[in-house]
């Protein structure tokens, strides 16, 4: 934990109440996230990988242990965290650029500056053309896309993603996942990435988590290096070290099916 | 980007399938009109053939007579303004009141607990049978009117409206909450705008609802409008003024849906 961690959770534990009863989420997660770093969190179903951006995010408190950002400690959502979602959520009564203006106009932030780069990055990442279009319009994978610009435009050093890609086909999330880490990397944002899917993990990754079944707690944790020409999540899964890596997390992931 | 964009090279087959799709329509279009007016002229032909009681039944001329009639005195203007001032009015207060009552009870779960139960029954209750509270409450005139139209219609405001308030979904809420919004952010930039659907449809019950309510108060205690004419024209037994304005009051509350139905198509353009 130096002072270079844009996040760091200590030893943090969530229980969820509800009238049937406690549920025991989280138990004892420490982890630190330094700044630039991209870092994975893979798990089984429920065991509380979307609880863990919702309390970096500020949406929820823990029950015990301390949640800071860049050393200050966690009492709401804040403008340095975007969280982007499963779905994307876009509003279908405004145009794609009124959904990108979404972040900034809740946290009263329209001015000139902020929208012509909200804009500018709709330009840069292929979207200029469908400015004035509705949602409907768009592809999914486009749709996805929007989805990132709209938590970018509000410029946030830290991006939470909850399996942004699951919703879309195969082909499509593959060439997404490169899109994607190409913009985080290109723009200098840490990101801590929510999957299901290990290949997906291991080809965006810095460092990858993988966390036991609920109440969740780090199982172990893989420092990813792959050698490749250049950093491009398509290539890098080509890498001589993936099967290795892919082998092992499959394994401490125990996948049953029954 | 249109969809059902047509394009000038369609395939002969696709063409084939369009006609087909038109002569459809065009069939039941005039099985329609067919059958209103096979209905008219077997009532004229009864009347007239002396099958039916026309002082009884009335008949399409003499209503069509009625009609010009009223037209001529001036009094048709007369009736049909009150009636439809009455109808706007209570249609108008009915919605918005129901959809404020609604946020309220969006804003406070607490709020829309305690109301649950009481909604239901006021609910089932008719609301004509307040009739005669509201005339002694607000006396005999216009102001019981509307007020009976917006009673008829605003408990079902507030359930339907509610209901689409809750319905939108919690994720949508959340994505809000990550940009830090506030609670009269999430209502006025998703909850509301994500409603607008409900709140049309909300819009086309209340205009029957609205109509119940004026009529029956008309019929109360009005000196003016259809629904008084028709329960004039029941008093002194002139069964023609009961059926023009039953049938001036159909005209009236088609257009009217017809409206909101305007309203709403063009709210949806280019949206889905
Ligand atoms: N609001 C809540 N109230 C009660 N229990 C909850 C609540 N939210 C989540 N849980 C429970 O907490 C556990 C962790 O939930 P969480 O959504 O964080 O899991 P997850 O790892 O993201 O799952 P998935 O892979 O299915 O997305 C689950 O067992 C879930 O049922
Ligand atoms: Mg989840």
């Amino acid at each position: 934990m130096n002072e270079q961690s844009i996040v760091i959770m200590d030893a943090v534990n969530l229980n969820y109440h509800s009238p049937e009863g406690e549920t025991p989420a989280l138990e004892d997660i420490s982890l630190s996230v330094s700044k630039g770093e991209f870092i994975s969190i893979v798990g089984p179903s429920g065991c509380g990988k979307t609880t863990i951006l919702s309390l970096i995010a500020g949406l929820i408190r823990p029950t015990s242990g301390r949640i800071l950002i860049e050393g200050k400690e966690v009492d709401g959502p804040s403008s340095k965290t975007g969280y982007m979602l499963q779905q994307d959520h876009l509003f279908e009564w405004r145009t794609i650029q009124q959904n990108v203006l979404l972040g900034l106009e809740i946290q009263g932030k329209i001015t000139k500056e902020n929208k012509r780069r909200a804009i500018h990055l709709l330009e840069t990442y292929g979207l200029a053309d469908f400015r004035d279009h509705y949602p409907w319009q768009l592809s999914g994978g486009m749709r996805q896309r929007v989805a990132l610009i709209r938590t970018l435009a509000i410029n946030p050093d830290l991006l939470l993603l909850d399996e942004p890609f699951s919703a879309l086909d195969y082909q499509t999330r593959l060439a997404l996942s490169d899109e994607v880490a190409g913009i985080i990397r290109k723009e200098e944002k840490t990101a801590l990435l929510v999957t299901h899917d290990i290949s997906e993990a291991i080809s965006m990754s810095d460092r990858i988590l993988v966390l036991s079944k609920r109440p969740g707690s780090v199982k172990s944790e893989y420092s990813i290096h792959l050698t490749g020409e250049n950093r491009s999540p398509v290539e890098l899964r080509k890498a001589p070290e993936f099967r290795n890596y892919f082998n092992k997390i499959w394994k401490e992931l125990d996948v049953h099916v029954s | 980007m249109s969809v059902n964009k047509r394009h000038n090279n369609d395939s002969p087959e696709h063409l084939a399938y369009l006609n087909k799709i038109k002569q459809k329509e065009i069939a039941v279009r005039v099985s329609q009109i067919a059958i209103l007016l096979a209905f008219l002229a077997l009532w004229e032909l009864a009347a007239s053939l002396k099958w039916i009681d026309s002082f009884i039944t009335s008949q399409p001329t003499r209503i069509w007579n009625t009609i010009r009639n009223l037209y001529q005195t001036g009094e048709l203007y007369r009736h049909v303004f009150v009636t439809l001032y009455e109808t706007i009015i209570g249609f108008t207060l009915g919605t918005i009141t129901g959809t404020a009552i609604a946020i309220v009870l969006w804003w406070s779960d607490f709020a829309a607990k305690v109301a649950d139960p009481y909604l239901v029954v006021l609910n089932s209750l008719p609301k004509v049978a307040l009739g005669p509270i509201i005339i002694v409450w607000m006396g005999a005139g216009t102001a019981s009117i509307v007020t009976m139209a917006l009673l008829v219609s605003v408990i079902v405001t507030v359930i339907g409206v509610l209901n689409g308030f809750l319905d939108v979904s919690p994720d949508k809420i959340k994505l809000l909450k990550t940009f830090g919004a506030t609670k009269r952010q999430i209502l006025t930039k998703v909850v509301l705008p994500a409603s607008i659907p409900t709140i049309i449809s909300a819009l086309k019950i209340n205009v029957g609802m609205s109509w119940v309510g004026v009529i029956v108060g008309e019929f109360l205690v009005s000196k003016a409008g259809l629904g008084y004419l028709a329960v004039y024209g029941g008093q002194v037994f002139q069964l023609d003024l009961v059926m023009t304005s039953v049938i001036i009051m159909l005209v009236a509350a088609a257009l009217m849906y017809q409206g909101v139905a305007w309203l709403e198509k063009r709210y949806m353009k280019g949206r889905r």
